[in-house]
Order: C-alpha cells, then sequence, then structure tokens
C-alpha cells in the first residue's frame, strides 16, 4: 500500500541524507521526495513516498524518528489528507497532451514553433495517469516535484 | 583566557570527566595531539591500530558506564575507526570518536589522507557532528556526550576540519548551561495504563519467564531486575549482552538462551505462557525463526527505543521507558495489586525447568568430566578459568566457539564483567577491550579468553600493553582453526573446512608473546592446566599469554536447529536433537 510520510527535520547539513540512507538500510524504497525549509528556515518539511505494510510503515516511522536531527514525523495516509502533485512537461506542439493536461489545472508557459512548456497538478494518482496517457509520442521532458501533503482537518504538523 | 580549538576540545573533553583518551596522532589530528601534550588530565593511550583505540574506548565504555574516547586522524585513520564504531553501534556502547578531517578548503578535493567519514559512518552512528565553527566545539562535545549516553546509548563521531585546531586562532570558552535540543527528548517515565496491563498479565501468568538483555546493563536496572524477581519468582534468562546482570548462582537463573543457549532457557521461552522482555530486541540468534517463537505467550516488551519494539516480535503490552524506571514502576504497580499469584502453577512450572535442566542442562554434560582423552575439552579451560579466578574477574572475549563457552561457562553474578562484542561479533575485539577495562579498574583480574583465530586480528596491541603496563591475562583457546566456521561445515557442509584451517602456519605464541616483553605459556596437556593457570594468575605485575592447545573437534552445543526450526528445537550433542 502507498504510504505518505511527512518529516519535520532541522535544517542542518547532512541532515536529509540521514532520512534518505535510512531507507536503503532498512531495506524500503523511496517513491518519491520532496523537501524545503518551512516557516524560519530553522527546519525543512520532507514529504516521502514509499509502499510497505503497516508494520512496515510503523517501522520506518520509528527509525526515522530516532534519528537525532529528526523533529516530527507522521503518516499522512493513517487518515483523511490533501495530497498533490505538481508536473513540468516540454513536449512537441500536441492537441492530445494540452487536452490532458488541461484536465489536470494545465497551464502553458512557454510556446515557440517547435515546443510547448505546460504545468500541471494534480493527485498523484491522476498525475500518474496523465503521465500513462501522455505516453512517449512527441514528448521531450517531465518532470515531478514528488507528492506533498497535508492532514486534514485540525490536525497540523507543526512545532 | 581564549584558547585554540585543541585547547578548547580538551578542556570540553576534561569537563566531561574523560580520564583516557584511545588514540593514534596523524597529520590532520596533530594541532590536537599537541593540546594534548599541554594538559594532564586526560592520559593518551597509544594504541597500535586504530581498530584497536575504538574496541579499547568501547571496553573501558562497557565496564564503566561512562562513554569512551577514542581520537583518529583523517583518512585511513578515520576508515580504521569504522569496525569500532559499527561493533559499538549493534551493542548500544556509548562511545565517541573524533576523526581529524583535511582543512576545510580541501574538503571534497581529493587531497591527502580526505575521507568522508561522516558520509562513511552514516550507517553506523547515533549521530555525528563535523565542527565548521572552532567556537562550537565545546557545545558539540556536550551535546555529542549527551546524545550519547542518554535514550538508546550509541556512539557518537566527531570530525574536525584541521583548520578548525589551528592553534594561532583563539576562542573564548563558552557552551550552554545544560544541552537543550527540540528533536530528542527520549522518554524516561513508561505509560501508567501499560504497567497496569503488564502488572494484570504477569501476576496471572501460571509459566512466565523474564528475558533480560544489555539494555538492563545500559540502564543500569540489575537491582530493579533483581526486586522484580523477588516478588515474581519466575525462572530468568539472561541474553548473550545480558549475561551476569541476573547472578548466575540464584536457583532462579536459566542461562542464556538463543543459538548456543541453555536447554531449559529455551524450553521455558518455547513453553511460556507471559514473556517479560526487559532491555532485549529479539535478535535472529534469539528467536529462531520468528513466526514459530513462543506460540501461547504475551509478550511484554520493556525497552527505552520503540523502535526495538514489535520489530520482530509483535509485543501484546508494549512498554517504552528507561529500563530503571520502568521496572520500579512495575515494581510497585506488584505490591499495590490485589491479583494473588497463582503459586502452585508457578511452582510445578519452576519444576518444569528443574527437569528440563536435569535431563539436557550444560551442567549435565557429564562427558566433560568422564572422558578419558588426554586432550583438553575447552570447555573445562572456562570452568578451570572460573575457579582460578573465583569467577572474580572481568572477562572480554573474541568471536566463535571460546566466546559462547564463556558465555555458557563462566557464571558471571555481576553486571558489566562480561564484555563481549555481540550484536556485530568483532574478531580482534578482545584484547584491545581487556586494555580499556584494565585501565579502568587496574586493581582487578582481567581476563581476554580468545582464539588462535581472533587474537591475531589485533594482537598489535600487545604492544600497548607493554607501553603502559597492562598485566592482563590472555587465555588462548587454540583449536588450530576457525572453530565456529568448522562446525558449521561439519555440520552443513559434509566436513569440508572450506578456508578454516592452518594449523601449520600458526606463530609460536610463547615466543610471539616473549618478543612483545610478555611471559607466555603453553598447556598441552590436562594434568597441566590448573597449574599453569595458578602460575599465570600468580603473576601479578606481568601480561601473561595462556596459549591452551584443546580438542579441535569439539562443538558448541545446545544449537538451535535452523532454519524451520523454533525455540525448542535443539541440537543437544553430535546428531543428538532434543
Amino acid at each position: 500500500m502507498k504510504r505518505i510520510i511527512s518529516i519535520l527535520i532541522e535544517n542542518k547539513p547532512g541532515a536529509l541524507a540521514r532520512v534518505v540512507g535510512l531507507f536503503h538500510q532498512r531495506g524500503y524504497n523511496i517513491e518519491t521526495l520532496n523537501v524545503g525549509p518551512v516557516f524560519d528556515g530553522s527546519y525543512s518539511r520532507m514529504t516521502v513516498t514509499t509502499r510497505g505494510s503497516e508494520n512496515d510503515v510503523e517501522q520506518i516511522t520509528k527509525q526515522i524518528n530516532k534519528i537525532i536531527d529528526v523533529i516530527k514525523v507522521s503518516d499522512l495516509t493513517e487518515g483523511e489528507h490533501h495530497e498533490y502533485e505538481f508536473i513540468l512537461v516540454k513536449f512537441i506542439h500536441n492537441e492530445k497532451i494540452q487536452k490532458i493536461l488541461k484536465k489536470l489545472n494545465g497551464k502553458i508557459h512557454e510556446k515557440d514553433k517547435n515546443a510547448i512548456v505546460m504545468s500541471a497538478w494534480g493527485t498523484s494518482s491522476n498525475i500518474e495517469i496523465a503521465i500513462k496517457a501522455i505516453g512517449k509520442a512527441n514528448l521531450l521532458e517531465i518532470v515531478r516535484s514528488g507528492s506533498i501533503g497535508l492532514h486534514e482537518g485540525e490536525k497540523v504538523l507543526k512545532i | 583566557m581564549k584558547l585554540s580549538g585543541g585547547d578548547l576540545l580538551l578542556r570540553a573533553l576534561r569537563e566531561e570527566g574523560v580520564k583516557f583518551i584511545f588514540g593514534y596522532p596523524g597529520g590532520a589530528a596533530l594541532h590536537i595531539y599537541d593540546s594534548i601534550f599541554k594538559q594532564k588530565a586526560c592520559d593518551h593511550i597509544l594504541v597500535r591500530h586504530e581498530q584497536g583505540a575504538t574496541h579499547a574506548a568501547d571496553g573501558y565504555s562497557r565496564a564503566t558506564g561512562k562513554p569512551g574516547v577514542a581520537l583518529v586522524t583523517s583518512g585511513p585513520g578515520a576508515t580504521n575507526a569504522i569496525t569500532g564504531l559499527a561493533t559499538a553501534y549493534m551493542d548500544s556502547v556509548p562511545l565517541i570518536v573524533i576523526s581529524g578531517q583535511v582543512q576545510s578548503h580541501l574538503i571534497g578535493t581529493d587531497s591527502f589522507q580526505e575521507t568522508d567519514m561522516i558520509g562513511i559512518s552514516r550507517p553506523i552512528v547515533k549521530h555525528s557532528f563535523i565542527v565548521q565553527d572552532t567556537k562550537d566545539i565545546p557545545k558539540i562535545i556536550q551535546e555529542a556526550f549527551h546524545i550519547a549516553t542518554t535514550g538508546r546509548p550509541g556512539p557518537v563521531v566527531i570530525d574536525i576540519p584541521k583548520d578548525k585546531t589551528d592553534p594561532t586562532k583563539l576562542y573564548e570558552y563558552k557552551k550552554p548551561k545544560e544541552v537543550s535540543l527540540r528533536s530528542y527528548q527520549p522518554r524516561v517515565l513508561p505509560h501508567p495504563g501499560q504497567i497496569k496491563k503488564a502488572c494484570k498479565n504477569i501476576l496471572s501468568a501460571e509459566r512466565p519467564v523474564i528475558y533480560a538483555g544489555g539494555g538492563v546493563i545500559l540502564g543500569n536496572a540489575h537491582k530493579e531486575l533483581i526486586a522484580l524477581n523477588k516478588l515474581l519468582k519466575a525462572p530468568v534468562t539472561n541474553t548473550l549482552m545480558g549475561l551476569g546482570v541476573y547472578p548466575a548462582k540464584d536457583k532462579y537463573f536459566m542461562g542464556m538462551l538463543g543459538m548456543h543457549g541453555t536447554y531449559q532457557a529455551n524450553m521455558a521461552m518455547h513453553n511460556a505462557d507471559v514473556i517479560i522482555a526487559v532491555g532485549a530486541r529479539f535478535d535472529d540468534r534469539i528467536t529462531n525463526t520468528p513466526s514459530l517463537f513462543a506460540p501461547n505467550a504475551r509478550i511484554i516488551h520493556i525497552d527505552v527505543d520503540p523502535a526495538s519494539i514489535s520489530k520482530i516480535i509483535n509485543a501484546d503490552i508494549p512498554i517504552v521507558g528507561q529500563v530503571k524506571e520502568s521496572l520500579n514502576a512495575l515494581i510497585n504497580e506488584i505490591k499495590r495489586s490485589k491479583i494473588k499469584i497463582d503459586t502452585e502453577a508457578l511452582e510445578s512450572w519452576n519444576q518444569q525447568v528443574a527437569q528440563w535442566r536435569q535431563k539436557h542442562g550444560l551442567d549435565h554434560e557429564l562427558y566433560l568430566q568422564k572422558t578419558k582423552s588426554q586432550m583438553i575439552l575447552p570447555q573445562v579451560v572456562v570452568q578451570e578459568l572460573y575457579h582460578a579466578t573465583n569467577g572474580n574477574a572481568w572477562v572480554t572475549s573474541d568471536v566463535g566457539q571460546h566466546q559462547m563457552f564463556v558465555a555458557q561457562y563462566y557464571h558471571f553474578n555481576k553486571p558489566r564483567r562480561w564484555v563481549n562484542s555481540g550484536g556485530l561479533g568483532t574478531m580482534g575485539f578482545g584484547l584491545p577491550a581487556a586494555m580499556g577495562v584494565k585501565l579502568a579498574f587496574p586493581k582487578d583480574e582481567v581476563v581476554c579468553v580468545t582464539g588462535e583465530g581472533s587474537i591475531q586480528m589485533c594482537i598489535q596491541e600487545l604492544s600497548t600493553c607493554l607501553q603502559y603496563n597492562l598485566p592482563i591475562k590472555i587465555i588462548n583457546i587454540n583449536n588450530e582453526a576457525l572453530g565456529m566456521v568448522r562446525q558449521w561445515q561439519d555440520m552443513n557442509y559434509g566436513g569440508r573446512h572450506s578456508a578454516s584451517t592452518y594449523s601449520d602456519s600458526l606463530p609460536n605464541f610463547v615466543k610471539l608473546a616473549e618478543s612483545y616483553g610478555h611471559i607466555g605459556m603453553k598447556v598441552t596437556k590436562k594434568a597441566e592446566l590448573k597449574k599453569t593457570l595458578e602460575k599465570a594468575f600468580s603473576m601479578k605485575d606481568r601480561l601473561v599469554f595462556v596459549d591452551v592447545y584443546v580438542d579441535p573437534n569439539e562443538h558448541v552445543y545446545p544449537m538451535l536447529v535452523a532454519p524451520n526450526g523454533s525455540m525448542k528445537d535443539m541440537w543437544i550433542k553430535k546428531n543428538v536433537k532434543a
């Protein structure tokens, strides 16, 4: 099962590597990874998506929590949550691709004789479907931000 | 007064109560070594290989409970410290390794003796620091010691680029009054609701077992463990790392459990209805096949590390907290409780354990006494060692058959007396670890039980022992082969001894000890064993290397049957399954 884990971590050199390394050390895979400083910039928020059973994820979150630089860990998939992903796509003029991306809040950022650069965002599962539908033909480049997410309702992950 | 980075470091170490620094100098650490020369609070012990420095500091730490400190230079100095770090990490030992690093502006340029120590050591440390600003050194040392010693202890690396200890750049010595880390607040007190649940389960148990590990030693909670069992009177087993935490002479003690645990301990675990796991982590050398583990037991698991709970075996009642505080809470709850222990059920359970002990227990290995062979049995060496030292020695070991024989036959009655690499299984650990113990307790008997394979992995430290006058005793259980490897080859590989023998190329250990300025003794006959050991231990001021040739065909039993076995499935002796 797909899991979305949110992590608040000290914004210190090497801190990211400790989290990423841990997944490898403990035999788990990272599917997507997003990280950036938040609030006063003294700490960062990471969102990692992975696959595993409930036991696996419990072990992962416990092990991440043990990293000294990690302030808080939360498994968003434990409850209701918001989850989105952002993509940028460069492609040769093509109606089909434009149509697919338009459905996902698509926006054109650059257009010349040969190519178009568009952005789009949506839930990761919709992004996945779109990427499959786009296929390889006419596609030049694609980049994904990785999932980001928040708990629904009053629950907040914060220091 | 303003100080250089090196002087800041030494003052910070002194304020943490550091008495010894085990180390080896080199380019990137030279400013620090100059600071060492100018002070008197910390003695520097010059080892002969950085692996020795880490194991010696580790041994010091295991024996005293205080963090041991190792100092190495960059590059090869740092990489040589890696095995020692991994050893300490696996056994949760608070070890501080300070590594010199090339100058900041050279980092990342493949400069001479440069290696990414922080990167290499990342998976085998509790935490690591790189000094980016010299004035932070006192604060970093303070935090490093705090992190190493609190919660689940572990090793910490501090990497110091050479320019950060430049003797011409001076700073004020400043550090906060106390450590405060928003991201690190290990839990101390257990959850009262969980303690209540545990108490109810324990008191209504008919076949309880206490399974106590190294965490009880690390948490200094052996008195609480004994107090708990004064109330419960349940059979107790210790892990390899926990030996000594419950007195071996106590009638409720069943010996070690697991791979080479006693018959009664493994049978009791398998048949228990409640297992009280204290500071133990259900390691694969304990559980055998996890799905077959203790099929009828409810598991109560006390540990300071939440990640150790339900990692391998699901805990029915997890208790996260310091062992001492958790046991005290449990004891108080039991005293308050109105539930009466079913003494009749418990009595018959203890009798069942006694029967198992009678049937296949180690004390009943009568063949040890009966054998007519003139060859010395390795188990008998350990028994004789126990008598020669009145069971009072600090014993370190290396890894393999000799390690298991000590665990089985040297009956430890006090915590910390047994110093061995249980988690990582590091050959070469025993001799340097014994140096650390001897420095901590110079008046006590310190013995390194080793094998002719392991001892050759850190033998260079015999020179360190001469330089600092460390009269430890080395008992080399010599079976002229890598004994445990050969045992597995006998049992699982049709007796094909692939790369496990070297009998025609072993050194003359007596001459080798003598060439290092020590005393060497060789024993080959049973009749000489006792006398030789007595003679060795009578030489209080000398390091004595006793090379004991033993029966090379002896295996370690019991041994859990694997794969697909449970804890009740054991080889009791050659070709005999229980």
